[in-house]
């Protein structure tokens, strides 16, 4: 049976460090799977190599049965897996629309001759209606005026799932989307996730934010130092023994 | 409605502007046209983040193949100026597979190595390019009458209304481009290019769609040059006038459409003009340096700044008026 988004013994060297080692994957369409470990587990590397930023050592991942692994960032984006960057990654300089509006660069290619000639007008009405949508979604339309640089934290990092839900993902790969917010803010984000998902978008979801993972994902993959350490809803993950001694036995790696 | 009116008024100065000028003033008025859009296809690549240091070479691609297409292929002038600038672009998507393995600094002097490489090569083949002594007597723009002014090409004015014509054509170009989508993804390709691809840009692609706009407008301009002063050489595109693109781009500012051009007008206005007429002539160079330290001091967002500052307190003077009345 092909999955969805399929993670196969993916391994990532860099010289003699073995960042991941060998980890398997696989998300189900439409869920929020979560992927969790302590810090230096790899998460991020198998983050980038996913979203086509390293090109992995050896494995695959495969979407929809197709070998996505390798592919340039762009190439991935295409196929519909969107990712968000840890911190606050935005174009700074730019209006919130005009974030907004790269994000839709995928469903409404921009052509350099009809931009000249202005027979793009549909193309961008269209892109802006789906700027504005997303913006939308994520309460950011009153704000999209100001330069994304000016916004506050809880918006920035708002805006960055707009960017990326604004080019119609049906994967978006979440980097630590809940750093540095407050409780508030994190259930809102959290809200808006669930909104995702009823949207039909699979999430797969990078987080420190122990409650906000038990409670939003609907699978949870657990790596240490590289390996898959253990995978299931967040009732067995929150007892595994396993996941407990790698937080608790190594408690100088939890942040 | 008073836009047009700006336009209108603005072009009839533009038409009378070479009358009330002598003869050596009107050819500098021919240069200032070509070179205008010069800078502002510079600004084009700055979009995307990159400074290159070969646009002035790439100028002379242009100017290199308009000439040699006219004299050895006998290609009517107006038809080899623009496929001197299609030269121009095709030459950058070349020299776009070395030069985009690199960015920032190091694509500023793989730009400039690219360039002198060009340069040498100029200079190593006579045969077609005229070595060191470049090419001489190139054709010159067939002269042609429209009823009311008859274009006679030796005259500076006739050419500045021929190249003031190209040059707006072209800065129409580059400001539909720039207010366009592909314009906003250039935008998006300079601050954070990361992001971009992750929201499926092609960066390599679009560095080098913005490398080779960029490069053929300069080699459009590069063809104007080469058919106006109808001898060309490989000094003539040595890294010196590079230098003078730069101080014009970063005096003025990049970060307007406007910048660049106002940097060019106002510093070429103030070397050729007002201080020749102040009778500095040995002093210029120094007067020149002075005043872009000065100018990179005082006016490090360059001159837009401050016509950006007028605008913003006319406009919220505007406001306020409008406030008072209500």
């Amino acid at each position: 049976m092909t999955h969805f988004l399929d993670v196969d013994a993916l391994t990532m060297r860099f010289g003699g460090l073995t960042a991941v080692d060998g980890l398997s994957l696989k998300v189900r369409h439409g869920e929020i799977h979560g992927l969790i470990g302590p810090n230096g587990a790899g998460k991020t590397t198998t983050f980038n190599m996913i979203s086509g930023f390293y090109k992995p050592t050896s494995g695959e991942v495969r979407l929809r049965g197709e070998v996505i692994s390798g592919l340039r960032m762009h190439e991935v984006a295409r196929r519909g897996v969107v990712r968000t960057f840890q911190h606050s990654t935005l174009f700074a300089e730019m209006t919130v629309l005009e974030n907004a509006l790269v994000g839709t660069h995928m469903a409404f290619r921009p052509n350099i001759f009809a931009a000249i000639a202005g027979w793009d007008r549909e193309d961008r009405r269209g892109a802006e209606a789906r700027a504005r949508e997303a913006l939308e979604f994520f309460g950011l339309d009153h704000l999209k005026g100001e330069l994304a640089g000016d916004l506050s934290h809880g918006h920035q990092r708002a805006l960055g799932l707009a960017v990326a839900y604004a080019s119609h993902p049906d994967v978006m790969l979440l980097d630590e989307p809940f750093t540095g917010m407050n409780p508030e803010e994190t259930r809102g984000m959290m809200d808006l996730m669930r909104k995702l998902r009823e949207d039909g978008i699979t999430i797969l979801i990078v987080e420190h934010d122990m409650q906000a993972i038990m409670g939003l994902c609907d699978t949870i993959t657990c790596m240490s130092f590289g390996k898959f350490l253990a995978e299931g809803g967040p009732a067995d993950i929150r007892n595994h023994p396993a996941v407990i001694e790698a937080y608790l036995g190594g408690a100088r790696h939890v942040a | 409605m008073r836009s047009v009116i700006f336009i209108v008024l603005g072009a009839c100065a533009l038409l009378a502007l070479p009358h009330g000028l002598s003869f050596s003033q009107q050819e500098i008025l021919v240069f200032l046209t070509i070179n205008i859009l010069l800078v502002s296809s510079y600004r084009l690549l700055t979009l995307t983040g990159e400074w290159s240091l070969a646009h002035v070479v790439i100028m002379g691609v242009g100017a290199y193949a308009s000439a040699l297409y006219s004299k050895e292929l006998g290609v009517w002038v107006p038809v080899s100026i623009l496929l001197g600038g299609a030269t121009a672009a095709l030459m950058a998507v070349l020299l776009s597979f070395p030069l985009f393995r690199m960015k920032g600094f190091y694509f500023l002097i793989g730009s400039f190595a690219a360039g002198e490489i060009i340069r040498l090569l100029w200079k190593r083949f006579r045969d077609p390019f005229g070595g060191p002594k470049g090419i001489k007597g190139i054709e010159p723009m067939p002269d042609f009458s429209i009823g009311i002014y008859d274009f006679d090409f030796f005259e500076p004015v006739s050419y500045y209304y021929l190249s003031g014509v190209v040059v707006a054509v072209c800065l129409w170009l580059l400001w539909r481009i720039e207010r366009s989508p592909v314009g906003l993804t250039f935008h998006a390709v300079h601050w954070q290019d990361k992001l971009a691809e992750a929201s499926g840009v092609n960066l390599r692609a679009y560095r080098t769609l913005a490398f080779a706009i960029a490069s053929g407008f300069a080699g459009i301009g590069g063809g104007l040059m080469a058919h106006y002063v109808g001898t060309i050489n490989p000094n003539s595109f040595d890294v010196d006038l590079m230098v003078y693109v730069l101080t014009w781009a970063i005096v003025g500012g990049t970060g307007t459409f406007y910048g660049p051009i106002l940097g060019c007008v106002v510093l070429t206005v103030l070397n050729e003009i007002v201080l020749r007429e102040l009778g500095f002539e040995q002093m210029r160079p120094l007067i020149y340096g002075l005043i872009m330290i000065l100018s990179i001091l005082f006016l490090p967002k360059g001159l837009e700044s401050i016509v950006q500052h007028l605008a913003t307190r006319r406009s919220e003077k505007g406001v306020k008026d409008r406030r008072a009345a209500e």
